[in-house]
């Protein structure tokens, strides 16, 4: 009874840890869902449609899109493969990086692990968060990643959004108070979140593969593995009987 | 204390074997004819899960280095290889940093034991020796693998460690550069870390396993009432409260294995990262000495010893601290001049100093951690000096640190300490 105790005070650590580590940024949930095939599908119809273009994902490939996301070869080739790579080939943008640094300041990041290193969250949220400010080179801000150099290609989704600052304080710039959409776009705020989310779970997806199968096996093998300690605890109250 | 075994196999070829080498005899030796006393609780479960971590590492191991490509140009891509592309590279990769995080929590709570146990006396000071070495080179081993992937928090963290060497008088500036091979650390630092993580500290570790394992039979294994059950032999000339490790502790200790599988698997199937504490998200981004990561902190295990250097404003203090936090364990033998060994008989004072010591160790590596500067803001308001309260909490909790260790001479070697009377035999709990 005192050994069942102490396992699970540790496993109450270790998942109130986890619990206390996931909220942590303080942004609104993504609630981005890799193991929805459907919006996998659909975010990487975006990513395709609107990120590829300057963005890389240098550690994934076409082909392992196609079988984790349950498309043809034809489907793949045909609709999200417009740089003229070969399946096996990782998704690599066709601008050039040098290029790019000229026109943006700053090569635009690969994304095979944005995920991985900002979290969700932080990514969902940063697509909420542009607006219009005449004041940068590209025209763009961000409320998430101040002075990002990346212009919005989603505005055509989500709308444009202006800021509304807040009244300086003296002695200190003034910041932003809320976004508001000032042009609609072609979806509305429900589909535009959808959208995001869409793309936060493709990337996500892209930042670890293997996490498809991770899931999907792990409970078989703590099944394996509460069948195994089961026996291994039968057996040990056996031997240990003669003990006293 | 293990007894002779000799085993005479009756079939030939064994037979002419074990007269030339006595293989069948040594192992039974060690097994059957181990002795442990029959009184073990959870708390000594610790040391084999430690062995069979390290079989974990040594495994994983070989098999992340057939896809390893050690250098700066390659090695943060071969990461990714080996989690995409490899097969079952995943799970191997994960296996083996999991590991890492779960051998430091092992060792962490084997120690624990001995502290409370008194597993460090007479006549085990050299079983807790070995045990300190074993767990210096794991810190070496440890910091060099975390430098391998080479992501940026690989890269600031090779490169804050090994700064520390910095402090050493006179040649300070240049042991850095040796160390380095360069500069700051680049290809020549990986690929000799390389060399250490998978050849020489294995080997340093391994061959350290098999002399704290060879001292410990020597001596016999300490309990959690600190009674020597040598003392008391029946008339077949075995501890009246011994019991052969094999079939006994094996079968048990399986059982242990497990739960702690159980727990390792759901780290490693569902949370693998646990939130940045064994796999920090700054690690997913290459190494870049370009830029600073807004935090430059070690993993989880060595947060504790990292805080005692951080809240020191003078480096060579800082680094002279964190040098005496390791020191001070391995003096503990000779610290401790008390003769009753079980928390269980110990005075009040040993009971609430240990505890104590446990905590602060605790909140020393939430302040390594970084945690404490989440946390003053949302106690003491927005406007709070945060250098100021952090200093000074984690200096109060250094010297605590240190005080636990002189607490432990002075309570012990001045006789202010009242125990109870220890029982002759070992005490088992009604089942």
């Amino acid at each position: 009874m005192h050994k069942l105790k102490t396992f699970c005070v540790a496993l109450a650590l270790f998942a109130s840890m986890g619990i206390a580590c996931a909220q942590e940024g303080g942004y609104p949930e993504a609630n981005a869902n890799i193991a929805d095939r459907a919006s996998l599908q659909r975010g990487a119809r975006l990513f395709f449609n609107y990120c590829v273009g300057c963005h890389s994902l240098e550690y994934l490939r076409y082909s392992r899109i196609a079988e984790d996301l349950g498309l043809s070869e034809q489907q793949v080739m045909d609709n999200l493969d417009f740089t003229g790579a070969k399946f096996g080939d990782p998704v690599i943008s066709s601008m050039p990086a040098a290029d790019a640094e000229k026109w943006f300041g700053k090569a635009p990041p690969d994304l095979s692990l944005e995920v991985r290193a900002k979290g969700a969250d932080w990514v969902s949220a940063y697509l909420h968060s542009f607006y219009l400010d005449p004041a940068r080179p590209v025209g763009w801000n961000n409320t998430v990643f101040p002075n990002a150099s990346m212009p919005f290609p989603l505005w055509e989704l989500q709308g444009v959004q202006t800021a509304v600052m807040a009244p300086a304080r003296p002695g200190e710039e003034a910041a932003v108070e809320k976004l508001e959409i000032k042009q609609p776009g072609s979806m509305d705020p429900q589909q535009y979140d959808q959208a995001v989310r869409d793309l936060t779970s493709f990337l996500e997806y892209a930042s670890e593969p293997a996490a498809l199968k991770r899931t999907s096996m792990g409970a078989w093998v703590l099944i394996y593995l509460a069948l195994f300690t089961f026996a291994a605890f039968l057996l040990k109250k056996e031997y240990w009987k003669d003990v006293h | 204390m293990s007894e002779q075994v000799t085993i005479r196999p009756r079939n030939r070829l064994l037979a002419w074997i074990e007269e030339r080498l006595p293989i069948l005899s040594f192992t039974a030796s060690h097994t059957t004819g181990y002795y442990a006393p029959k009184n073990f609780n959870v708390m000594y479960y610790f040391g084999s899960l430690a062995l069979l971590v390290l079989v974990n590492q040594i495994v994983t191991g070989i098999f992340l280095t057939m896809n390893y490509n050690p250098s700066a140009a390659g090695a943060f891509a071969s990461v990714e290889y080996i989690m995409r592309d490899v097969e079952w590279g995943w799970l191997i990769r994960y296996m083996h940093e999991v590991g890492a995080s779960m051998f430091f929590i092992v060792v962490y709570l084997h120690m624990f034991r001995g502290l409370m146990y008194g597993s460090y006396k007479k006549p085990r000071e050299l079983v807790w020796l070995l045990g300190m070495l074993i767990f210096l080179v794991l810190m070496a081993e440890a910091f060099m693998g975390y430098v391998l992937p080479w992501g940026n928090m690989s890269f600031w963290g090779a490169k804050v460690i090994i700064s520390l060497f910095s402090a050493v008088p006179v040649i300070g500036n240049d042991l850095v550069t040796w160390i380095m091979g360069d500069f700051f650390p680049a290809d020549a630092t990986l690929n000799r870390f390389f060399a250490l993580h998978v050849v020489a500290l294995p080997l340093v570790l391994l061959l350290l396993v098999v002399l704290h394992l060879a001292a410990l039979h020597e001596v016999g294994s300490n309990n959690p009432d600190g009674v020597e059950i040598k003392q008391k032999k029946g008339p077949d000339g075995h501890p009246l409260d011994g019991i052969p490790f094999h079939p006994y502790y094996t079968v048990k200790d399986l059982f242990g294995v497990g739960i702690f599988l159980l727990l390792c698997a759901f780290i490693i199937f569902f949370e693998p990262t646990v939130g940045g504490w064994f796999l920090e998200h700054d690690n997913y981004i290459p190494a870049n000495n370009l830029v600073t990561p807004t935090e430059i902190k070690p993993v989880w295990y060595f947060t504790p010893f990292y805080a005692i250097l951080r809240v020191i404003p003078s480096k060579g203090f800082g680094v002279l601290a964190l040098l005496a936090s390791i020191v001070a364990l391995f003096l503990v033998p000779w610290l401790d001049r008390g003769k009753v060994k079980s928390i269980r008989y110990r005075g009040t004072g040993y009971k609430v100093a240990l505890t104590i010591f446990a905590i602060v160790f605790v909140l020393l590596g939430s302040i390594g951690a970084g945690k404490t500067t989440e946390w003053i803001p949302e106690i003491f308001g927005p406007n709070a000096d945060l250098t100021f309260i952090e200093n000074t909490f984690g200096r109060i909790l250094t010297i605590l640190y240190f005080g636990f260790f002189l607490f432990l001479w002075a309570y012990t070697y001045f006789g202010w300490e009242k125990t109870k009377p220890v029982p002759d035999r070992v005490t088992v709990a009604e089942h």
